[in-house]
C-alpha cells in the first residue's frame, strides 16, 4: 500500500510542480485575505485574539481551496476507473491525498506565515516559533486527513465545491477552536501558553480519530 | 423480498409512548418540586435536556447502522441509519428552540456562547444538516446509500470530539462543575428526569418505526403497481 500511495503521491507532486494550480491559488488567496482583512477590520496591526482568528480562518479557508481540487483529475480523466481495476488497495490513495495536501498546506504555510507577520502581525513571530511549529503540524495533519476524506464523499456530487465547504467547515470546528485556543497567547506578545500540551493533546487524539476512521471507510467510496 | 412487517406492534408502542409522554408532563408539573434558584423556567429542562439526549444518541445509532449496512452491504440499514439522523435533526430545531427560550428568561439573550453543550450542540447540527444536501445530490440509489454511511460514521465518530473539545474551551476561561443535570438533583426531580427521557426515547423509536413502516410500504407499493403494469 505505501509503494502504491508513494507513486500517486509523485503523480501529484509531479502535476502540481508543472502546472502550480494548487500552492499558488492558496497563497494568493491568503495575502489577499489579510488586505481585506486590513481593510475590513480598519487596523494597520492586529494581535491577541483577533490575530489568532485572521490568520486561522485564513489557513482554513485556503485550504478548502486546495480541498476542492484534489481529486478533480483523478474524477476528470479516468483516474477512479483505472484505480478499480488495478489490483492496490485503495486506501493508498486517500493516503497519498492526505499527504499531498499536508505538503501543500506547509507550502502555504512557509509563505503565508511570514506574510502575516509583515503585512498585519504586530507582535512578531521569531519568540513565538517554537510552540507555533507543533501546533501547525498536529493542525495540518488534522486538515489533511479530514480534507482528503471529504473530498472524496464530495467528489461524485452535483454540487461538489458546495458540498466540501458545507461539510468541512463544521467538521474542522474542534481543529480551528484548539489551535486557536493554543495559539492565542503566542500572539499576545509572546507569552507562552499554559495549557500548550492539553491543546497539543487534543489535536493528536483528533489526528488519530479521524486518520482512523479515513482507513476504515474510504474503501466504499469507491468501490462498485 | 424482504417481507418483514415493520408496522408490526407500531399501535401498542405508539400507546405506551402517549401513556409515558401524558405522565412525564403531569409528573414535571404537579409532582416534581419548584426549583429554588431558577424557578418555573427550570422546567424547560424536561423537554430541551431530554431531546438533546435523545438527538446526540440518535446520531450516534445511525453511525452504528450505517456500519452494519457497510459490512453486510444490506440497504435496509442504510434506511435505519436515515430515518434516525433525518428524525434527530428535526428534534435537533426543538433543542435549539427550547436552548434559546431558555437562555432568553435566563440571562436575557437569545444565545449565549459560555454554554457549552449549546455551542457544541449548534456545531454537530450544522453538520448534520449537511446529511441530506450529501445524499440527494448524488443520482446513483446504490452509491447514494453507500456515501450517505461513509458520513454517517464519520459525523458519528466527530460527535464526542467535538464536545470533548468545546468543553476544554470553556474549562480554559470559566472553571465549572462538570454535571449540570446529575450531582446534588432532589430525588423527586430525578426520577421526574428520568421519565422525561424515557418518554422522549420512546417517543423518537415509535416515529422512527412509523416512517419505516410508511417507506416499507411505498416500496412494496411500487412494487405491485409495477407487477400489475408489467401484466396489463
Amino acid at each position: 500500500m505505501i509503494a502504491t500511495a508513494r507513486a500517486i503521491l509523485r503523480k501529484d507532486l509531479t502535476i502540481e510542480v508543472r502546472r502550480r494550480e494548487s500552492v499558488p491559488a492558496m497563497v494568493l488567496f491568503t495575502v489577499t485575505v489579510f488586505v481585506l482583512f486590513h481593510f475590513g477590520l480598519d487596523r494597520d496591526t492586529v494581535e491577541g485574539d483577533i490575530a489568532t482568528g485572521v490568520i486561522w480562518v485564513t489557513l482554513l479557508l485556503a485550504a478548502l481551496l486546495g480541498i476542492n481540487r484534489l481529486y478533480v483529475a483523478e474524477r476528470d480523466q479516468g483516474g477512479f476507473v483505472g484505480m478499480r481495476l488495478a489490483p492496490i488497495d485503495l486506501t493508498a490513495l486517500w493516503l497519498a491525498k492526505a499527504v499531498a495536501l499536508f505538503v501543500y498546506l506547509v507550502a502555504l504555510e512557509i509563505v503565508a506565515l511570514p506574510a502575516f507577520d509583515l503585512l498585519l502581525l504586530g507582535p512578531g513571530l521569531d519568540g513565538a516559533l517554537p510552540e507555533l511549529l507543533p501546533i501547525l503540524l498536529l493542525a495540518n495533519l488534522g486538515v489533511a486527513a479530514v480534507g482528503a476524506l471529504v473530498a472524496a464523499l464530495a467528489i461524485e456530487t452535483r454540487a461538489r465545491e458546495l458540498i466540501v465547504a458545507l461539510l468541512l467547515l463544521p467538521l474542522l470546528v474542534p481543529v480551528i477552536l484548539a489551535a486557536a485556543q493554543a495559539t492565542e497567547p503566542l500572539l499576545t506578545g509572546g507569552q507562552s501558553p499554559d495549557d500548550l500540551a492539553q491543546w497539543l493533546g487534543f489535536l493528536a487524539l483528533y489526528d488519530v480519530v479521524f486518520v482512523l476512521v479515513s482507513v476504515a471507510v474510504f474503501d466504499f467510496l469507491l468501490d462498485e | 423480498m424482504n417481507s418483514v412487517l415493520f408496522g408490526k406492534r407500531l399501535g401498542t408502542l405508539a400507546w405506551v409512548t402517549a401513556g409515558l409522554l401524558l405522565a412525564a408532563m403531569l409528573m414535571v408539573f404537579f409532582y416534581a418540586p419548584e426549583d429554588a434558584d431558577q424557578g418555573f423556567r427550570q422546567k424547560i429542562f424536561y423537554v430541551h435536556v431530554p431531546m438533546a439526549i435523545v438527538t446526540l444518541c440518535g446520531f450516534m445509532v445511525a453511525g452504528i447502522f450505517a456500519i452494519k449496512h457497510l459490512r453486510s452491504g444490506d440497504r435496509s440499514w442504510d434506511v435505519r441509519s436515515y430515518v434516525a439522523i433525518h428524525l434527530s435533526i428535526m428534534l435537533g430545531v426543538g433543542v435549539l428552540l427550547t436552548g434559546a427560550i431558555w437562555a432568553k428568561t435566563a440571562w436575557g439573550h437569545w444565545w449565549v456562547w459560555d454554554e457549552p453543550v449549546l455551542v457544541s450542540y449548534l456545531i454537530v447540527f450544522l453538520l448534520y444538516c449537511c446529511y441530506q444536501p450529501l445524499r440527494f445530490s448524488i443520482a446513483d440509489p446504490e452509491r447514494q446509500s453507500r456515501y450517505a454511511s461513509v458520513f454517517a460514521i464519520t459525523a458519528g465518530a466527530f460527535v464526542p470530539l467535538n464536545f470533548i473539545a468545546v468543553r476544554l474551551a470553556e474549562q480554559y476561561t470559566h472553571p465549572r462543575v462538570l454535571s449540570e443535570t446529575g450531582g446534588d438533583m432532589p430525588g423527586d426531580m430525578r426520577l421526574t428526569f428520568f421519565v422525561c427521557i424515557a418518554a422522549m426515547a420512546l417517543l423518537f423509536t415509535t416515529l422512527w418505526k412509523l416512517e419505516l413502516t410508511n417507506k416499507h410500504t411505498a416500496e412494496q407499493l411500487r412494487r405491485l403497481r409495477r407487477r400489475l403494469e408489467a401484466q396489463a
